[in-house]
């Protein structure tokens, strides 16, 4: 109630604020809606997505290999990703594999992820992301289109254009009084007054839909809600890829909680799933070989992972390059560049043309043929 | 000119005390500064030369590590590494609270203000857990001694010390023709060559281009770091051959006073004393600052060879310094710092405090704000613009700290009638005073206070 008298109460009406325009995003190319999770530690592919039918596979993942479900005569699905096989059938859950980032050899996953976030060849230079280099191209965009949501920093969202930052911390209960209280030492500050009027709304909204549940299903929960809402773009990271030992063990739990976001978001986002892409992209793949420690270490080529309904999911993308012949004699050959999959994703999701996908988004691209994804 | 002890504490020191008086004078301002550096004498913190567990230490005992897997020692090793690990991260917790609490405790609030200013300017991070603890330290060592001094000095200083050269990849640039590029096929890295012109010197619009960026790169060749050995600089290295940079050609016989040379030409630059000019004032005065006071501020960097003493001077003589409106909004860090200062927290609540409580009353709430303490995302350090701070989040972030923290770092608050004038001087604005003194209790009393925008902005 009191909540309601300071927000109707203010001195500038709650349309004119920068996060509050629905209708200018409903029109024109914001229709439908982008997730990108960064796989933070590098998923190993290979496991998540198997090759089972490669006679390769099996020698070189002598404790890994086992227990898949199948997918295709080929393709197997790690059994943690069980609970996502509804979604794989219904055409909301598909992978890209045999690909990567332009970044090789040194197998850092500082640099692996900033090359990743920046969206280029290298490193030099680039100081923004390549998910706000798309907002600076599609008209309309503002502050309320894109989130960072979560506690990382999330470089592939910074840059020019405005973004809004959320992170499970953040939350503001306060009494009616200090309500009213604020509301009047703000009064006469509009960057004061607009900034804690959003936040006290924001606020309202996310304890309403919160379940109090894990931070990552606290992240999906915000996403969702703000996805349904104004937003059109959202980014987090997920945590936990980085399985050098005992990769039976940590992989499943990595993979099940992946598979709980993603379940998570579809629930939050109710009949607007119909319309999103999620894309999970990591900085690299793992060694083919499985190590003396039950794992795998920092590889090449890897598999991305997408899923919702504005995507043709239910296939594995890429042309296989077999894992007889490994890159540097170790990890799976990249045969396409990650960003061409990104890149098709975001022209069937945002209509980007061609020409600024690769001149603008992922400088020194080349888009090549549709692979299919949307 | 309009000199006000109010603003002169506010804007270009630490906040408002109630136990240390703000200062009298311009020129007391500047011989303060001039003076011996007493915070960091009472409240030290150890430069990078004598910070531990050192790069050198870390390493013998990593190597310790892996070499015990497997073995009878392996559990002593292990020990070993997480005593390490341990101590690092204690380390940087406390330097983080002294930084911390010298802004409650100093008379010298411009002093603390300039080293995180510079620290900003030449942001380091750490790209491994090795590094982690470094950063204060390394703003200790290359950074706070000059804050008063030449330009040149503390350029020189940051481009060759190690937290700043395993920050940017210098350590991995090679001149191609060095013996050392030559035996081992290896070549340049431009990244600190680039930041240097970039963000330290000419700045983003400066006059130079990418021929001067790989000059640069190949001058700065031999320039290097080692967590073993304590060179800074490595002949073997070095690019041969003279390199010309913003049209000065420098020595064929590379060394490391061609460095200096170099980076002493670029630190006075004309284009280096208006970027640098306009950064500050930025930072201390207006994100859209008089033009007057940015010309004079270069003047003074020019007619002084890169005095930073001058520059500041010439800052503070300026009245559009000490216009009466409050357009920059204080950073998280200044934020809290502020707060601490005007609720006169003592020090030795700050330092010293536990790991977890730490965490949630700073650490984490200036993630909120957006600011992850010596964690900028880039090399550009932190935004300037008050909208990259009073975002929805960030002011979630305040409110709740402004609220909430006080009565946890204070045994007994402040009666919220006589703070208002303790925190924003005897001409708070009408609606702080009314709203204090209007508030169910003192802890709220107090957090609206803190919350407000006069006590935000300076």
């Amino acid at each position: 109630m009191q909540r309601r008298g300071f927000l109707t109460g203010l001195g500038c009406s709650l349309a004119a604020s920068p996060l509050v325009t629905p209708v200018a995003l409903a029109e024109g190319p914001w229709d439908n809606r982008l997730i990108v999770i960064v796989l933070r530690g590098a998923m190993d592919g290979l496991d998540a997505i198997r090759p089972v039918g490669d006679p390769a596979y099996a020698g070189l993942r002598p404790t890994l290999a086992g227990n898949g479900l199948p997918l295709t005569d080929f393709w197997a699905l790690h059994p943690s990703l069980a609970p996502l096989m509804p979604l794989w059938r219904a055409g909301e859950f598909g992978a890209a594999h045999a690909t990567s980032t332009p970044y090789r050899d040194r197998r850092s996953h500082f640099d692996g992820q900033d090359i990743l976030e920046a969206g280029t060849v290298g490193l030099d230079g680039a100081r923004d992301g390549w998910l706000n280099r798309l907002l600076t191209e599609v008209p309309g965009a503002r502050a309320g289109t894109a989130y960072a949501v979560g506690r990382d920093a999330m470089p592939v969202l910074a840059g020019d254009a405005p973004v809004s930052r959320w992170s499970p911390d953040a939350r503001l209960a306060i009494s009616p009084q200090a309500e009213r209280l604020l509301g009047l030492v703000y009064e006469d500050d509009p960057l004061f007054h607009v900034a804690s009027a959003d936040a006290l709304r924001i606020a309202a909204e996310v304890d309403g839909a919160q379940s109090g549940g894990a931070e990552m299903m606290r992240v999906a929960d915000f996403a969702a809600a703000r996805l349904v809402e104004e937003a059109r773009i959202a980014s987090f990271s997920i945590g936990g890829w980085d399985t050098h030992g005992r990769q039976e063990v940590h992989l499943a739990r990595a993979l099940e909680g992946l598979a709980e976001v993603v379940l998570r978001l579809r629930d939050g986002l109710g009949p607007v799933w119909a319309r999103t892409g999620v894309l999970c992209l990591t900085e690299f793949g793992r060694t083919a070989r499985e190590n003396g420690s039950g794992g795998t270490d920092h590889g090449t080529g890897g598999a991305m992972l997408y899923f919702g309904g504005g995507l043709r999911g239910g296939r594995v993308l890429g042309d296989w390059p077999g894992l007889g012949d490994l890159y540097a004699d170790r990890d799976l050959m990249p045969v396409r560049d990650v960003r061409a999959y990104a890149g098709w994703a975001m022209r069937g999701l945002f209509g980007v043309d061609a020409g600024v996908v690769e001149r603008v988004v992922f400088p020194g691209l080349e888009l090549g043929e549709s692979p299919g994804i949307v | 000119m309009p000199f006000d002890p109010v603003i002169a504490e506010i804007r270009f020191g630490c906040g408002l005390s109630p136990r240390v008086a703000p200062p009298a004078s311009v020129d007391a301002m500047l011989s303060r500064l001039a003076g011996p550096d007493e915070m960091a004498h009472a409240l030290p913190i150890p430069p990078y030369s004598r910070a531990e567990p050192s790069l050198r230490e870390q390493a013998r005992i990593n190597r310790e590590r892996r070499e015990g897997k497997g073995t009878a020692r392996e559990a002593e090793t292990e020990a070993a590494h997480d005593a390490m690990r341990e101590a690092a991260q204690a380390l940087r917790r406390d330097a983080f609270q002294t930084s911390m609490a010298r802004g409650i405790a100093t008379g010298d609030g411009l002093r603390e203000r300039l080293v995180r200013f510079w620290a900003d300017h030449f942001t380091a991070t750490a790209k491994n857990a090795n590094f982690r603890h470094m950063i204060a330290p390394y703003v200790e060592e290359a950074i706070r001694p000059r804050v008063a001094g030449r330009f040149g000095d503390m350029l020189f200083a940051v481009a060759t010390h190690p937290v700043m050269v395993h920050s940017l990849d210098q350590q991995r640039s090679v001149g191609p023709n060095s013996d050392f590029g030559d035996r081992r096929d290896r070549g340049l890295n431009e990244n600190l060559a680039r930041e240097v012109l970039e963000l330290h010197t000419l700045g983003v619009d400066g006059p130079y281009g990418q021929d001067d960026v790989r000059e640069l790169a190949e001058l700065l060749t031999g320039v290097t770091m080692n967590p073993q050995r304590d060179d800074v600089y490595l002949p073997d290295r070095a690019e041969p051959g003279t390199e010309t940079v913003l049209g000065v050609t420098y020595g064929a016989e590379a060394s490391l006073e061609v460095v200096r040379d170099a980076l002493a030409d670029l630190a006075v630059h004309p284009a280096t004393a208006w970027h640098l000019a306009r950064k500050l004032a930025v930072h201390f005065v207006s994100d859209t600052p008089d033009d007057g006071l940015v010309a004079a501020m270069a003047d003074a960097h020019l007619a002084t060879g890169g005095d930073l003493l001058a520059v500041t001077r010439a800052m503070l003589g300026h009245e559009a310094a000490w216009s009466p409106e409050r357009a920059k909004v204080k950073q998280p860090f200044g934020y809290l710092q502020s707060a601490l200062r005007a609720l006169d927290v003592p020090v030795g609540t700050v330092v010293g405090m536990e790991r977890r409580l730490w965490g949630r009353l700073f650490d984490r709430p200036m993630v909120v704000m957006g600011q992850r303490w010596e964690e900028p995302e880039g090399p550009d350090g932190w935004a300037e613009a008050a909208g990259d701070w009073i975002t929805p989040q960030g002011m979630a972030g305040r409110i709740t700290w402004a609220l909430e923290t006080p009565s946890r770092v204070r045994d007994t608050l402040p009666d919220p009638r006589g703070f208002v004038t303790t925190a924003l001087g005897p001409d708070a604005p009408a609606e702080v005073v009314f709203a204090a003194g209007a508030a169910e209790d003192v802890a709220e009393g107090v957090g609206i206070v803190l919350a407000s925008p006069a006590f935000q902005r300076r």
